[in-house]
């Protein structure tokens, strides 16, 4: 549990970062967007793996409220400041998109976190 | 105390400092990059606001012969200035990221700077005459009314202060789309690379409108890049060698006869994770910040985020060495991703003899290694020990519970004080260290 919660915290970091460095002079760094991308998706397998282990445990402890409420939130770890809106994601050779490859796009909690931080070029 | 890179009598003292002394400091005056040129007599340094300032070595004095001759400053200009890329609404930072010297060739200097987008050729004469008794111009340059010219003369030489001047002879524009990391001169004295986050070009010292990309590894789909080019350099000798280094930490070795794109490598090297060490930084410290063959072209070194690797260009699958610049910070890296220091690049050097190599750190300290005698060395970059000739202390940080005096505590390091360039004179022992806005320069102090 406190490795979840200090994954999520990490993670949360990760994306406020991320949202940080849209408006750093010189532009996104993509060394350091990807190596940021690189920590969330290591937090977020970390997160998957942690929640799998509660589900485990829920089973054998045979607590079916704890097991109700195994499904992540999707909305519940993004910081408030960020925005709303889905942000486009756009080819193109100048477009710095963190690899949403390696984050498991969809259910993923690092997947969507990254889709509202990656900037619409 | 025995010290590094000269056997036991050996000790470094301070010499100089450059730079301003006040508390706040302004972003353009952080120092960004520092390099000694061939013989040793320049030392440039660049900085954050786009200027290079370079220093000369001043001969010894003969009143005190056992003392190296100070550098003063020699020239100073305005390399870079911030630009606008008005198709993609970005700011191009003038910040200075490397400065590499030419080999001198004429009385001339030349050396190579860059931004992130943009390098240039630099020329630095001297001009100690200027010619006087022009038949069409007046000596303040106002042309003169030729009915009134009446006698022809031929100039003459006039001596005058010495001046030295600045002047960009080439710039190297619009052949990078990610930012310049490196650049390196190749030992054919006629070609040098440059490289960006996924592209090395190779280009001509005479040619500006075009240049050859020997190696993309920017994926068709950007959704699937794992790894950028931190680092590359060209091999001393062989002027169809030369390395990267990877975010990912392997190093990869090309040989530019085998094909035009070197995609393909000749030499891999990297080091196997050790999985009992693995954490949610795994990936950010074992990035390379930096790759540097030694002087021999034997031996290359680099530099990630806690220790420094020396590998022989024979041996592939691990470094023949391994040093740990601060290891107590293992344990600290949250805190450092946090507050963005595991971001921090660090750079590392040679000595002329490649018996030793320099790094920095925090606190404003910096570490020696000394290959031969396997000993180490922390030294610290402070007002309060410049005074002139004064023995640089060894530092030392507590890792125990128990702190012994004279020591500095894990939690007590400042971390806003980081030393990412330092340089290594190519002959003596003279170090240059940036620390901040400040330069440093150490000589040795032979008991």
């Amino acid at each position: 549990m406190e490795v979840n919660a200090e994954a999520r915290r990490i993670l949360a970091v990760s994306i406020s970062k991320l949202y940080a460095s849209r408006s750093q002079r010189g532009g996104l760094r993509l060394h350091r967007s990807l190596l940021l991308s690189l920590v969330m998706r290591s937090e977020s397998d970390s997160d998957e793996e942690g929640c799998d282990n509660e589900i485990t445990e829920d089973k054998e402890n045979l607590s079916p409220a704890r097991q109700s409420r195994k499904r992540r939130g999707k909305a519940s770890v993004a910081p408030d400041f960020l925005p709303i809106k889905r942000a486009r994601l756009e080819s193109g050779e100048d477009r710095y998109a963190a690899p949403l490859s390696s984050c498991r796009a969809g259910e993923s909690l690092a997947a969507l976190s990254l889709n509202r931080v990656i900037p619409a070029f | 105390m025995a010290g590094v890179a000269g056997g036991n009598d050996f000790q470094w003292c301070f010499s100089q400092v450059k730079g301003a002394i006040d508390e706040d400091v302004a972003e353009a005056d952080i120092i960004s990059t520092v390099e000694f040129n061939y013989s040793g007599e320049l030392l440039a340094t660049g900085d954050k606001g786009g200027r290079v300032v370079i220093f000369q070595h001043e001969q010894e004095s003969k009143n005190r012969p056992h003392l190296r001759g100070e550098y003063n400053v020699y020239s100073t200009f305005q390399s870079h200035e911030p630009e606008f890329d008005y198709l993609k609404s970005l700011e191009i930072e003038e910040k200075i990221n490397k400065i590499r010297w030419l080999p001198q060739q004429n009385a001339a200097h030349f050396l190579l700077s860059t931004n992130d987008k943009t390098i240039k050729l630099w020329k630095i004469s001297e001009r100690d005459k200027r010619a006087e008794g022009y038949n069409l111009k007046d000596e303040d340059g106002r042309l003169r009314d030729p009915f009134r010219i009446t006698s022809l003369r031929v100039p003459v030489l006039m001596p005058m202060d010495l001046m030295v001047e600045a002047s960009p002879r080439r710039i190297f524009a619009n052949a990078h789309t990610y930012h310049i990391n490196s650049i390196s001169v190749n030992s054919d004295h006629e070609t040098y690379l440059s490289a960006d986050d996924l592209r090395i070009n190779l280009w001509h010292l005479e040619i500006t409108d075009r240049s050859f990309n020997i190696v993309d590894i920017k994926p068709a789909n950007m959704e699937e890049l794992t790894e950028v080019i931190t680092a590359a350099e060209c091999h001393p000798h062989q002027c169809n060698v030369f390395v990267y280094s990877s975010s990912k930490g392997t190093i990869r070795l090309c040989d530019m006869r085998a094909a035009a794109l070197c995609d393909r490598h000749s030499k891999f090297f990297e080091e196997p994770e050790d999985p009992s060490s693995r954490s949610f930084f795994s990936e950010i410290i074992s990035s390379i910040s930096d790759v540097k063959f030694s002087h021999s072209g034997r031996y290359m070194m680099t530099r990630d985020y806690l220790s420094v690797k020396f590998w022989d260009l024979n041996m592939e699958n691990r470094p023949v060495e391994t040093y740990q610049v601060h290891e107590y910070l293992r344990s600290k890296l949250c805190s450092l991703y946090e507050n963005d220091c595991i971001f921090d690049k660090f750079e590392c050097c040679w000595n002329g003899t490649d018996s030793a190599i320099m790094t920095g750190s925090y606190n404003n300290f910096f570490r020696m290694f000394d290959r031969n005698t396997r000993r180490d060395i922390t030294l610290e970059a402070s007002r309060e020990s410049s005074k002139p000739r004064a023995t640089l202390k060894p530092r030392k940080v507590s890792t125990g519970g128990k702190r012994k005096k004279d020591e500095i505590s894990v939690d007590s390091l400042d971390f806003n004080k980081k030393i990412l360039h330092t340089a290594w004179h190519p002959k003596d022992n003279v170090i240059a260290v940036a620390a901040t806005n400040n330069l440093y320069i150490f000589q040795d102090k032979i008991n």
